[in-house]
């Protein structure tokens, strides 16, 4: 008959069978989610067949890359859960294929301050650059932190393009050959194709910074315009009305 | 007395016992000053100062890692390296280079990570923020842990293996698994501190959250029941209450944990099933936790009347029930329809908090007040301050909780609550303006708390500074005679 005198006494045989039992669990729940089809759903405009959801443009990015930065998601979550309260004060509730393309995730795990899925659009530029340069003097109530340092601060893009390259290598679709940059057109459309391509990473980031115009000051490209542009994308690229309203439950 | 405690200094690697040990403390408390900055900085934003440096999101990690891997971790090597040297009778593997290694490489990671995210450098994982050239500093150094106490273990003098050896090889090979696979990224450059993530999304979240509920069920609770297992005995002077349930709570614990990580999710964009299992087993896990505190509180039976007399015995036994709380409180908000409301609120962080300061905290507090005269051949400078402690703390920890329960389900409720005309009751920023008042109460907590931890350092530094002078007299009376 087995004795547990014998892991007792035999420190190889503890150290594999602890191995053992700690590893199930992992194994049994996350490996399949890199293979099960339905982890993340597959959402194309009915209307085109194109991916609706796509990467980041490099300015983007690095309103993401300062959003990490500044540990935003210790306050602000990223996922809107499927409660009417949270419709109604939100939106619709998060799709897993919306962060897709989030290396990390940042999904967060409390709400000191509201939920930011789909702060994209919701309020305007200049709200967003008084609001975060000075939270309390658009929200008198609010206790989160001023941020007077992004308007201020000349945004690095050096390294933008190293950056989408590290991001490539994780599985991000941004392109560096003719072929990967015509796959693209293929998938997301020339329009958004053309931002994802890491030779002219550096003129997008620019053009985007020109046109958009964030941060309202237009010499120059800020911390605030990226970080701007990053929040205004947010929870904007599914446009629900273009579905059925019940066409996301099939994935849960 | 004396001399045959002089005899095992010899016998045994005590010197790295004390940096540990004195190291902890050091983090505790600054880990606990952040902590409660961070918290004043809720109750009053205006204490941002509009320093980048010192911003909630910035500082929040600090205070983390800083109570978690600094307090906790240095806590964890200094009583599992007595631990392990006392039971298996042997000297610490590795003579004095790799525990010293594992001192100085540990210790570098966490300051070199806390400096880091003060300057903006994060991975922005919770609770695994550090660079990916610390993540791999701490791999090395775990290794080398690893290796040490395997070791150590292979060359006892003991024919068994004492059962808090099992709980701190558990939480050593399950922490550098989950490490290693939470922290798997791509850095931008050699010479860049910034990293991506290899997964992205609903599988970088599940990957994230079973690393982060194990980092609280092994780092966190393995390893400190690893502590409870020989100091209560010790402390009472009784056996452990039950050998039969120590073995069915220890592969029930080690098994079920990693399943439980995904109650972190429900309600997100995971697959349902992997929710519901969590919170299974979340449930299931009730009975080994349940298990751990009965062993450790009845190991008590008999010695009872030591609560009246002895403050490290109060801490013990007020540890294991704060345990016993918080591995009851767990189970039920990972029921789905409870976190439905608790998820998102500070009932999250107060229920980290009646683990982390009740359970955790307390239990290494003990084990200190127990283990430090040991190793310093002596005894402690003050019982009564050891009472001032153990009072601050609990009603720090109470009031803490207490608190947190408040601002929480008060926050969940009013997000939910709806008006006559099916419109939302309240905005969110009248949530925000409600809980002022517990976040007030939040920070007295933790200065109550912190204030304990003060009045340790005084006590300890008071024990060894007489232990050095004791020392010193009588090694001139040996000169003399």
């Amino acid at each position: 008959m087995f004795k547990h005198e014998s892991i007792e006494t035999n420190s190889a045989m503890l150290i594999v069978l602890t191995m053992v039992a700690i590893s199930i669990g992992g194994l049994v729940e996350i490996v399949p989610l890199h293979y099960l089809n339905g982890t993340v759903e597959d959402v194309k405009d009915p209307a085109t067949g194109l991916d609706v959801i796509h990467p980041y443009s490099p300015l983007e990015q690095r309103g993401r890359d300062i959003y990490i930065r500044e540990g935003c998601y210790t306050c602000h979550s990223q996922m809107i859960r499927p409660f009417r309260d949270e419709d109604l004060r939100y939106g619709h509730y998060s799709l897993a294929a919306e962060s897709k393309y989030d290396h990390p995730f940042q999904w967060g795990s409390k709400r000191t301050g509201p939920d930011l899925a789909r702060v994209g659009g919701k309020y305007s530029n200049e709200w967003q650059v008084a609001h975060l340069t000075a939270p309390r003097s658009v929200v008198p109530e609010s206790i989160m932190p001023n941020y007077p340092w992004l308007k201020e601060t000349k945004l690095d893009y050096s390294d933008v393009q190293d950056r989408m390259i590290a991001l490539k290598r994780v599985g991000v679709p941004y392109s560096q050959t003719k072929v990967e940059y015509d796959a693209n057109v293929k998938r997301f459309g020339e329009e958004t194709a053309k931002t994802l391509d890491i030779n002219t990473a550096e003129n997008t980031l620019l053009a985007q910074a020109q046109a958009g115009n964030y941060d309202g000051n237009a010499s120059g490209v800020s911390e605030m315009d990226a970080l701007v542009a990053y929040l205004q994308v947010l929870g904007t690229m599914v446009d629900f009305s273009k579905f059925d309203e019940d066409h996301f439950i099939q994935f849960r | 007395m004396a001399h045959s405690a002089a005899l095992s200094s010899e016998q045994y690697n005590y010197d790295i016992v004390k940096k540990f040990a004195i190291t902890s403390i050091f983090w505790g408390i600054l880990g606990m000053i952040a902590g409660v900055y961070i918290a004043s900085e809720l109750a009053w934003p205006f204490l941002n100062l509009d320093i980048a440096q010192i911003t909630f999101g910035r500082l929040r990690p600090l205070h983390t890692s800083g109570v978690i891997f600094g307090f906790g971790g240095n806590a964890l090597f200094a009583t599992s390296y007595y631990i392990v040297q006392r039971t298996c009778q042997t000297r610490l593997a590795g003579g004095t280079f790799w525990p010293t290694f594992t001192f100085w490489g540990w210790n570098l990671s966490v300051l070199i990570a806390g400096l880091l995210y003060l300057f903006g450098y994060t991975q922005g994982r919770e609770y695994a923020e550090p660079v990916w050239f610390v993540d791999i500093a701490i791999t090395v150094v775990w290794v080398v842990y690893f290796l040490i106490y395997t070791v150590t273990l292979v060359k006892r003098n003991q024919p068994h293996i004492y059962v808090a050896n099992w709980f701190f090889m558990s939480f050593i090979l399950a922490t550098a698994l989950l490490h290693i696979f939470n922290n798997l990224a791509v850095p931008v450059s050699l010479t860049s501190a910034t990293s991506y993530s290899l997964f992205s999304g609903a599988q970088d979240a599940m990957t994230q959250w079973w690393y982060g509920h194990n980092a609280v069920g092994f780092f966190l609770t393995a390893a400190f029941l690893g502590m409870m297992y020989y100091f209560v005995p010790k402390q009472a002077g009784r056996p452990v209450y039950s050998y039969r349930l120590s073995i069915i709570h220890f592969w029930a614990l080690s098994f079920m944990y990693m399943w439980v990580g995904t109650h972190h999710l429900h309600w997100t964009a995971i697959p349902d099933w992997t929710s519901t299992l969590a919170a299974t087993f979340s449930i299931l896990l009730l009975m080994p936790s349940w298990g751990g505190m009965i062993n450790g509180i009845m190991t008590l039976s008999g010695a009872w009347d030591k609560l009246r007399t002895d403050p490290i015995m109060m801490f013990m036994i007020t540890a294991l029930s704060f345990y016993g709380m918080s591995t009851f409180e767990g189970p039920m908000m990972s029921l789905k329809s409870v976190n439905a409301l608790s998820h998102y609120t500070d009932w999250t962080v107060g229920h980290v908090h009646s683990g982390a300061l009740g359970w955790v905290a307390m239990i290494s507090i003990a084990s200190f007040y127990h283990m430090i005269p040991r190793l310093w051949n002596t005894t402690l400078y003050s019982l009564q301050l050891v009472y001032t402690h153990f009072f601050l703390a609990t009603i720090g920890t109470v009031l803490y909780i207490t608190a947190l329960w408040v601002s929480g389900i008060g926050q969940g409720l009013m997000l939910r609550a709806f008006d006559e005309y099916g419109n939302l009751a309240y905005t969110f920023v009248e949530t925000v303006a409600f809980m002022h008042g517990p976040l007030v109460a939040r920070v007295v907590a933790g200065l109550f708390f912190l204030s304990g931890m003060l009045v340790m350092a005084y006590n300890i530094y008071m024990t060894i500074a007489r232990a050095k002078q004791e020392e010193g007299v009588s090694a001139v009376a040996a000169a003399k005679a």
